[in-house]
């Protein structure tokens, strides 16, 4: 029931007892603060693990050659390990399978583009049109490397959103051609990439048009593959070694040679990925709840206290004919209220601090740091609660010591 | 107005327990000014407590205004302070924060009275004791018979039955304590009864009828010259 002169009475109490007011709604305001600062903050690092390990497909397998460290069957160590397009041939029949994409890939670093004015240098991958769901391209405009491209050995490319940026501004791209090295391409499509900026630096042409570019030969740098994704991360894991294992074979390479192949499978870096998660999930939790504990005693404190320290002036009201129920709603509603008030306040300060931080702490890992709503507001409530029941407890006590106990309390 | 039959109280100490009123027989008239002498430790203190509802007692009957009380549960207690009693304390017990208006206004605003009928009510009761200019002063400004005054005022506002006072004039000068018993007198005269707890025998002699305490019994209970002159 809503009762002005109840509010009133707390109003002009509140106003009095200014100090009171104020540590009891500090403390609960600096509690949600730190609460929405520290999660905020724990979910900008989680943001910035998402971002840096997202970005390639994540049942992905790529396979890069070096040299053998080990001698093997009369073949000296230091052998240069090169694929060739007949590996390509081998492994598509071989694991037909158990690949979902597969794409060979010839890669250039450091390729200056030159457009008009404009020019920089950039990553260059000659691919095929299965390199897409591989690298997790999003296509904005245009299209990506089609098997026609390949076929025909054609002068296209596909390039990068920030390519775009850097060469052409806001113009349109599609149809304009782009110098590479001297050799003039067709822009045929521009594509995003979760992966961020380093991702959306490259540019694609087809496969065949890459080998043909500097020699004429069979030569090529890396495979790239996805696994069927119905395959567990283990049974994965088994069908990478296993890759591994063939391929050595073939090449002659020692089996517990570690430097002349180098086969990433995600599946491997996911799972660590996962767990870091869950263990950073943990800590922000842990946090979380810390805070919320050492908020909750603090409230707990003050309100003990103040009802102490009130104890004579309760005295006085149940002589003046205060029945207990009022002395305990009384003393709910200026606590209900209090830490209601300043526990949104201490939200607010809290969000708009995240916000204000931004992208500035992006150098230590700390990526658009930000609370779910809920989190935040249950957190209020559970302090409200928290500061409603330490609020109770005393004023229960309190409305049960006789008046003249209470009178005599100086 | 007051009827006390074979009343007993005793306060637990420890194990033992502490037996202060050993059956008290007393009956105080409507509109009586009575005093109870005692000195500290008598039981006058727990008879003021017990009388006033403020606590219970454990044999005997008490009635107050011909209503028997008996198994009085908080509520119901602070019910029937606020309708049939008033208090003054020695300490005064105003509330700090609030004005000397809105101290006496506050036994109104638990029998659910509205805000501005409360600040006229208390307003006149301010001014029957004569500090109606001081209505806007924190109890921290005002002199000790100031406070007193507003204590008689906030016990009179509810227009009680009964107006218990604990050694009113216990914290006041003597020049003070005379006026505030004069008050006192001005309020009896006007038909209410009025209820003196006091130690000091020129207080008690101020009143019409004096009833002296000793370890729990009552030794005289006797009217005073005064009611006779009167």
């Amino acid at each position: 029931m809503f009762n002005l002169d109840r509010w009133i009475e707390m109003f002009q109490t509140l106003s009095k007892n200014k100090l009171r007011t104020v540590l009891s709604g500090f403390t609960i305001a600096f509690a949600i603060l730190l609460f929405t600062l520290l999660f905020g903050i724990g979910n900008g690092l989680k943001h910035t693990f998402e971002r840096d390990f997202a970005g390639n497909a994540q049942n992905s397998i790529y396979i890069n050659s070096g040299r053998t460290t080990k001698p093997y069957k009369g073949l000296q160590s230091g052998r240069k390990i090169q694929f060739r397009n007949d590996d390509t041939k081998f492994l598509n029949e071989k694991f037909e399978e158990e690949i979902q994409f597969f794409s060979p890939s010839i890669e250039r670093f450091n390729v200056q583009a030159i457009y008009k004015g404009e020019q920089n240098r950039y990553w260059v991958g000659g691919v095929y049109p299965d390199y897409q769901p591989l690298e997790e391209a999003v296509i904005q405009d245009g299209r990506f490397i089609s098997v026609l491209d390949v076929k025909q050995r054609a002068k296209v490319i596909t390039i990068g959103r920030l390519v775009k940026k850097d060469l052409f501004g806001n113009k349109n791209a599609i149809g304009k051609n782009i110098s590479l090295d001297g050799i003039s391409y067709r822009v045929i499509g521009v594509f995003t990439d979760p992966g961020g900026d380093n991702d959306e630096r490259k540019i694609f042409t087809p496969f065949t048009t890459a080998q043909g570019m500097y020699s004429e030969n069979d030569e090529l740098d890396y495979f790239g593959l996805t696994y069927n994704p119905k395959l567990k991360v283990d049974q994965a894991l088994v069908f990478s070694n296993l890759l591994t294992k063939i391929l050595k074979e073939k090449h002659n390479i020692d089996p517990r040679d570690q430097g002349a192949l180098r086969v990433y499978n995600f599946a491997e870096g996911a799972k660590g990925v996962q767990q870091f998660m869950m263990v950073l999930n943990v800590i922000i939790l842990f946090i979380g709840i810390g805070t919320l504990v050492a908020g909750i005693i603090g409230i707990s404190n003050i309100m003990v206290y103040i009802v102490k320290e009130r104890t004579k002036e309760l005295g006085i009201r149940k002589a003046l004919g205060a029945t207990p129920s009022s002395i305990i709603g009384m003393i709910m509603l200026e606590s209900i209220f209090v830490t209601a008030l300043a526990g949104y306040l201490g939200l607010l300060i809290g969000v708009f601090s995240l916000k204000a931080i931004g992208s500035g702490l992006e150098e230590y890992f700390i990526l658009n740091p930000s609370v779910e709503q809920y989190v935040v507001v249950g957190a209020t409530i559970i302090l409200v609660i928290a500061g409603t029941i330490a609020g109770y407890i005393p004023a229960k006590r309190a409305s049960r010591i006789k008046p003249i106990v209470a009178l005599n309390d100086e | 107005m007051i009827k006390i039959e074979k009343l007993h109280k005793s306060y637990p100490i420890g194990k033992d327990s502490l037996h202060v009123l050993k059956g008290l027989d007393l009956h105080i008239k409507e509109g009586e000014f009575v005093s109870i002498m005692g000195s500290s430790g008598s039981g006058k203190s727990t008879l003021l407590n017990i009388v006033g509802l403020l606590d219970g007692h454990d044999e005997g009957k008490y009635y107050l205004n011909g209503q028997l009380i008996e198994n009085l549960d908080e509520k119901k207690a602070a019910i029937l302070r606020n309708k049939f009693l008033g208090f003054v304390f020695q300490s005064f017990n105003l509330i700090t924060y609030k004005t000397a208006l809105e101290n006496v206004a506050l036994p109104l605003y638990y029998q659910g009275m509205g805000r501005k009928e409360r600040q006229v009510i208390a307003l006149k009761y301010l001014d029957k004791v004569g500090i109606k200019e001081r209505a806007d002063h924190l109890p921290s400004e005002l002199s000790g018979g100031e406070k007193q005054r507003v204590a008689i005022a906030r016990a009179l506002v509810t227009n009680p039955k009964v107006v218990l006072a604990d050694e009113p004039t216990g914290a006041l000068d003597s020049t003070t304590s005379g006026s505030v018993m004069e008050l006192l007198k001005e309020i009896s005269r006007e038909g209410m009864t009025v209820f003196v707890i006091t130690h000091e025998e020129d207080i008690a002699a101020g009143t019409d009828r004096i009833v002296r305490l000793r370890d729990g019994v009552i030794t005289s209970d006797e009217k005073t010259k005064q009611k006779v002159n009167a």
